[in-house]
């Protein structure tokens, strides 16, 4: 699926890299422990969490991750945003809890990486 | 290339800031993206280390054709038991830790996978020196 049917698929809204929804995103992982993210070997897949911190957006560079869906309506800080449109990172934001976002977007294919 | 960096104790909203520029500079030598991403975690994960844990510290970072040395030394106050801080799942992180999204017990032992030969030296009340090579499998410089 492309960025554009996560946003629609989540009622999501973009804060920033709206110019990088055409792109392709086929792997998701949720979760609030960067350490865990930092394992993951697999590219360009899209990180849903809820933790809303520098370091969030600092982990999904270092892991080469593009696509950040923040859950339960947290407010990334404009720091955050600055950050994530430094590296090309789009940032989409629901009201949708973890769970149910992580399940509407598996519903509609987007496949776990475990 | 021999490059070094300071490291703040306990400023988590620059954490990960050294990594990025490391990052930026291995990527310029054109270093494979799966050499960049392994050095650039296990560093990360010995920053954030840095950050969280110790009274603050260095990063010296050494780049040579077909290998990456990266040194991360702090002042203290050091690793009591290190086979223990190796273990997975093993921490002793602050809750602050903990919010930032680290602090479950996986940062050493993601440094030891990422890493071609890692070294590390430590004592209760004294520095941590850690030591990491990674081989590169090509590079232009």
């Amino acid at each position: 699926m492309t960025l554009r049917d996560v946003v629609e698929i989540v009622q999501g809204t973009v804060l920033c890299g709206e110019e990088f929804l055409d792109r392709e995103v086929k792997l998701g992982f949720a979760s609030d422990l960067m350490s865990d993210v930092l394992t993951l070997l697999a590219d360009d897949i899209l990180l849903i969490t809820g933790l809303s911190n520098n370091q969030a957006i600092r982990t999904a560079e270092m892991s080469d991750i593009t696509q950040i869906l923040f859950v339960r309506n947290k407010k990334p800080t404009k720091t955050m945003i600055d950050l994530a449109r430094e590296q090309n990172i789009t940032i989409i934001v629901t009201a949708c809890s973890m769970f149910k976002s992580s399940g509407l977007l598996y519903q509609k294919g987007l496949q776990p990486i475990y | 290339m021999h490059v070094t960096f300071k490291v703040t104790a306990g400023d988590f909203s620059n954490a990960g800031k050294i990594s990025s520029s490391i990052k930026t500079l291995l990527k310029q030598l054109n270093i494979s993206s799966v050499d960049v991403k392994r050095i650039i975690v296990a560093l990360y994960e010995a920053e954030v280390n840095v950050v969280a844990h110790s009274y603050g510290g260095e990063v010296v970072c050494d780049i040579e054709p077909h290998q990456a040395f990266i040194q991360v030394i702090d002042t203290g106050p050091g690793i009591p038991d290190l086979d223990l801080a190796m273990t997975e799942g093993w921490s002793t992180a602050t809750a602050e830790v903990r919010e930032m999204g680290f602090g479950a017990g996986m940062g050493l032992p993601n440094i030891r996978k990422n890493t071609d030969e890692l070294s590390i030296q430590t004592q209760a009340g004294g520095h941590t020196h850690i030591m990491m090579r990674f081989y590169i499998s090509e590079g232009t410089i």
